[in-house]
């Protein structure tokens, strides 16, 4: 092969030669391919060509989040003052008034639907990853069903918002006769953030390792013992994460709430009032009343805790990262 | 004494514990059952087939037929996949193969807060910035509400879930098919096209199911751009491509619109729509799965 | 040493961030030869195979200073794609591509713009004849390349190698992840193949620097942890006859 690659050397110059070598003509000019660095050109061309392409996707990514973010929070930050805080929100075609009852009524409705669901969700996911897992290997029913609910919660979980509220309109807007109401729009929410948490935390006890759950037990520490006290604060992290996670679904959701809440701005006096979130306060000044200067502005504020639900998610992290390797 | 009451609280527990997992999985088939059984009027009185390719839905009338609906769902979905995953996969292999660290650690919080961002904000800043622009395509009877706006929204939506699953799908490429590419002589780019992108392929296809997945079910935002109108979508004129400047409605703005005012026969289509749209997505999450699965193994 | 150098390194220092890989490593490798890096673990002897096709720039934050020659051109001032081209690799763990059998092979030749499929096929064919392993997967090009032993895997992953035509072959204890007799028909094969190719391997293994290597360099942590060139020479001499007393207490296994 040498002395072949030799002779390329020597044919390369005079141009039609190398077909007389018939035999090896596949690996001649191969060779005469792989020795050409005309292409490299051409390749290196094409490489800058694509990263250009693929930096150019990574800062329309940037640039439209900082135009939204940008464009709302500007806007809305000039209707935002003490009074657009403080003062009610009257109505009327020019949606009147401030946001207080609609901070109110959302604050009331994370309130009661994660304290709804996270204890569900954290005592299913418990059961499902310390317990449901010892059963596997002796009784196949037991398991199948198990496998059954993960396959329920994994479906739920990619479910559009809207079918939650069709849901929690049917059931609980009409048949249990709750009304648009503060009570129907928590269950309907609640089990919308259920499989989130159902998630979230089966994953952070997943995370757990095993060596922990042993050297509890070997401590003669009963099963729930070593839950509580080891494994439960190991995944606390990842648990709160989970709930922040909750809050700012239940925040950013509209679609579940515009069916079950109604669309009432005045102030709920009781579980069984109609009220308005801000996403849904949003909804409604944008498309009824027209009034987008104060659609900016409730906007703005709903944009601004996201972005602060984001901030304590990513410190959690890492903090949870940190334990994991320390 | 003590040794028993740990054991009893450990019992007491287990079955709490269990109550709850059962309850949880309860309410997760109620759901899916509840809406079924509401829906099944609608399928037995106007017949699947009617309800799913009927071209008018009238409920004044009782014409009940989904098809427009249908459509809209799709061609939003369609121009948004078109928009969105080449600029999701664009940002994917930026963060993972190319850009240093400092970069991707602010290319990265700012898809997570993309992601985070109400769908109301979105269609806020459609209408009052995407449709006014959109408005100016000089053809009549365009009102800006349309397709087109909601597919732009629906693209910037569902970046952060494409993103993010096919990120997390390249960078799970074994560093020693890098090496070895580029030991051949291969570029940094052929070496992503040739040996990574594959070799992530099915982690990729199961972010873009992902966000199609999530696309069907966006609800507000859609009201909030695409008009609403319960019309096959068509071009405006001669040009085919003004079908982007028709307006439509999704399935789940039919849903959203209309549930609150209905009554009779015509709660139960809606239901109906529901549970199209719920198969629908089951549909798309399950192949999602088995996609993501199969990377697993 | 009349032989013909056919790699080279001056002086070469190289750095992970603050922390210095190697001290002053000078040396010649001669063409056409098999040469074996030997040493105890962590003394820098993949990170000196890996300067030579500059696989060391893939981690951040990696300094060099020195000179790295192929013969005796400097290798900093080549392309890295090019100089890749000519110095192949093959790695520890063997790993071909998911693709098919034929595909790996052909993915270099490819890459550097060969799309014609009659000079595939035979840069296929001669590839895998070269690396001994034609007759074994001759009649399942398309099957997928995982579905191979582990032994046939990293002579599949010569054979990827030989495609792009390299003049030099870098081995990074191919064989540590096989077994003796898969290992022994990676040794006859670079038997084979020195005749066209130098051949440059690290390996932990003493039998098999001594059994299949012509010239052995052995490496060393100093005081610093930097990885030091102990000794160069033919391998004969090195095995039988050490001029250093670490060589020596290393070889008759007294450390490391």
């Amino acid at each position: 092969m040498t002395t072949v690659i030799h002779t390329v050397g020597q044919t390369r110059n005079t141009s039609g030669q190398v077909k007389s070598c018939s035999t090896s003509l596949a690996h001649v000019t191969s060779s005469q391919y792989l020795r050409d660095k005309s292409n490299l050109k051409s390749r290196k061309l094409t490489q800058q060509s694509a990263f250009a392409l693929m930096w150019l996707a990574g800062s329309v990514a940037v640039a439209v989040l900082v135009a939204i973010v940008g464009y709302v929070v500007w806007l809305g930050a000039k209707v935002i003052t003490p009074d657009f805080i403080l003062q009610p929100p009257r109505g009327g075609m020019a949606g009147d008034g401030g946001i207080s009852y609609t901070l109110l009524t959302t604050f009331y409705l994370v309130v009661l639907t994660v304290g709804i669901a996270t204890p569900l969700g954290v005592a299913a996911a418990t059961y499902l990853v310390e317990y449901a897992g010892a059963i596997r290997k002796h009784r196949r029913l037991w398991s199948r069903l198990i496998g059954i609910a993960r396959l329920g919660v994994e479906t739920l979980a990619g479910v559009p918002s809207i079918i939650f509220g069709l849901f929690g309109y049917a059931l609980f807007v009409s048949a249990l006769h709750f009304g648009f109401s503060l009570l129907s729009a928590t269950l309907a929410g609640a089990c919308l953030i259920l499989p989130v948490i159902i998630r979230t935390t089966e994953e952070a006890l997943r995370a757990v390792p095993n060596s922990y759950r042993e050297g509890g037990l070997a401590l003669g520490a009963t099963k729930w013992q070593t839950i509580w006290g080891i494994v439960l604060p190991t995944a606390a992290p990842g648990i709160i994460t989970s709930i922040v996670l909750s809050v700012g679904r239940v925040l950013g959701e509209t679609a579940v709430f515009y069916v079950t809440l109604g669309g009432s701005y005045r102030m709920p006096t009781s579980i069984m009032s109609s009220g308005r979130t801000l996403a849904l306060h949003v909804f409604y000044l944008a498309t009824e009343t027209h009034a987008f200067d104060k659609a900016m502005g409730t906007a703005a504020i709903l944009v601004l805790a996201i972005i602060l639900i984001n901030l304590v998610i990513n410190l959690l992290a890492r903090r949870l990262n940190r334990m994991m390797k320390g | 004494m003590a040794y028993k009451s740990a054991r009893l609280m450990d019992r007491g527990v287990k079955g709490i514990l269990l109550a709850a997992a059962f309850l949880a999985v309860a309410i997760v088939f109620t759901i899916g059952l509840f809406i079924l059984r509401q829906a099944l009027p609608a399928f037995s009185q106007i017949g699947v087939f009617r309800l799913l390719s009927g071209t008018e839905w009238r409920p004044s009338q009782s014409i009940f037929g989904l098809l427009p609906m249908i459509l809209g769902s799709l061609l939003v979905t369609l121009g948004a996949i078109v928009m969105g995953v080449p600029l999701a996969l664009g940002c994917a292999i930026l963060m993972a193969e190319i850009a240093p660290r400092s970069i991707t650690a602010v290319i990265r919080p700012a898809v997570q807060l993309l992601g985070g961002i109400p769908s109301v904000v979105f269609g806020l800043f459609g209408m009052r910035v995407l449709v006014p622009l959109i408005r100016q395509i000089p053809v009549p009877s365009n009102t800006g509400f349309s397709i087109l706006a909601a597919s732009i929204v629906l693209a910037v939506m569902i970046l952060p879930t494409i993103t993010t699953v096919s990120e997390d799908a390249i960078r799970a490429v074994s560093g020693d098919y890098r090496d070895a590419s580029l030991a051949l002589g291969a570029t940094k780019w052929q070496t992503i096209v040739g040996v990574v992108l594959p070799a992530a392929r099915s982690g990729i296809v199961a972010s873009v199911v992902l966000g199609i997945g999530r696309a069907l079910g966006e609800t507000m935002a859609m009201i909030m751009v695409i008009g609403n109108s319960v019309i096959i979508p068509q071009p405006l004129n001669d040009n085919p491509l003004t079908i982007l400047l028709s307006q439509a409605r999704t399935l789940t703005g039919n849903i959203a619109v209309e549930i609150g005012y209905s009554s009779g026969l015509q709660t139960n289509a809606l239901y109906a729509t529901g549970v199209v749209l719920f198969l629908l997505t089951i549909l798309i999450n399950s192949l999602a799965h088995a996609l993501v699965k199969e990377r697993a193994i | 040493m009349s032989e013909e150098t056919k790699l080279q390194t001056d002086n070469l220092d190289l750095y992970y961030n603050k922390f210095k890989a190697l001290n002053h490593i000078s040396v010649h490798i001669p063409a056409n030869r098999i040469t074996a890096v030997i040493g105890p673990s962590g003394c820098g002897k993949s990170t000196f195979l890996r300067a030579f096709n500059r696989m060391n720039e893939l981690i951040p934050d990696v300094r060099v200073e020195g000179q790295v020659l192929l013969d005796g051109q400097d290798v900093f001032a080549l392309d890295e794609v090019e100089l890749r081209r000519r110095v192949g690799m093959v790695f520890q763990r063997p790993n071909p591509f998911p693709k098919s059998i034929y595909d790996n092979v052909a993915y270099g030749p490819r890459a550097h713009g060969i799309h014609n499929h009659q000079m595939l096929d035979a840069i296929v064919e001669r590839s895998l004849r070269s690396a001994a392993i034609w007759d074994e997967v001759k009649d399942e090009l398309g099957k997928s390349a995982l579905r191979l032993s582990g032994g046939q895997q990293q002579r599949l992953c010569i054979a990827r190698a030989l495609a792009v035509e390299p003049e030099v072959i870098l081995m990074d204890e191919p064989a540590s992840a096989l077994d003796p007799s898969a290992t022994l028909r990676i040794e006859e094969l670079m038997q084979q193949l020195k005749a066209e190719y130098t051949i440059l391997i690290v390996t932990h293994n003493m039998q098999q620097a001594a059994r299949a290597s012509d010239y052995t360099a052995f490496f060393m942590m100093d005081d610093n942890r930097a990885g030091t060139l102990v000794e160069f020479g033919p391998t004969r001499q090195i095995f039988t006859n050490p001029r250093d007393h670490r060589t020596e207490d290393y070889i008759s296994g007294r450390f490391g």
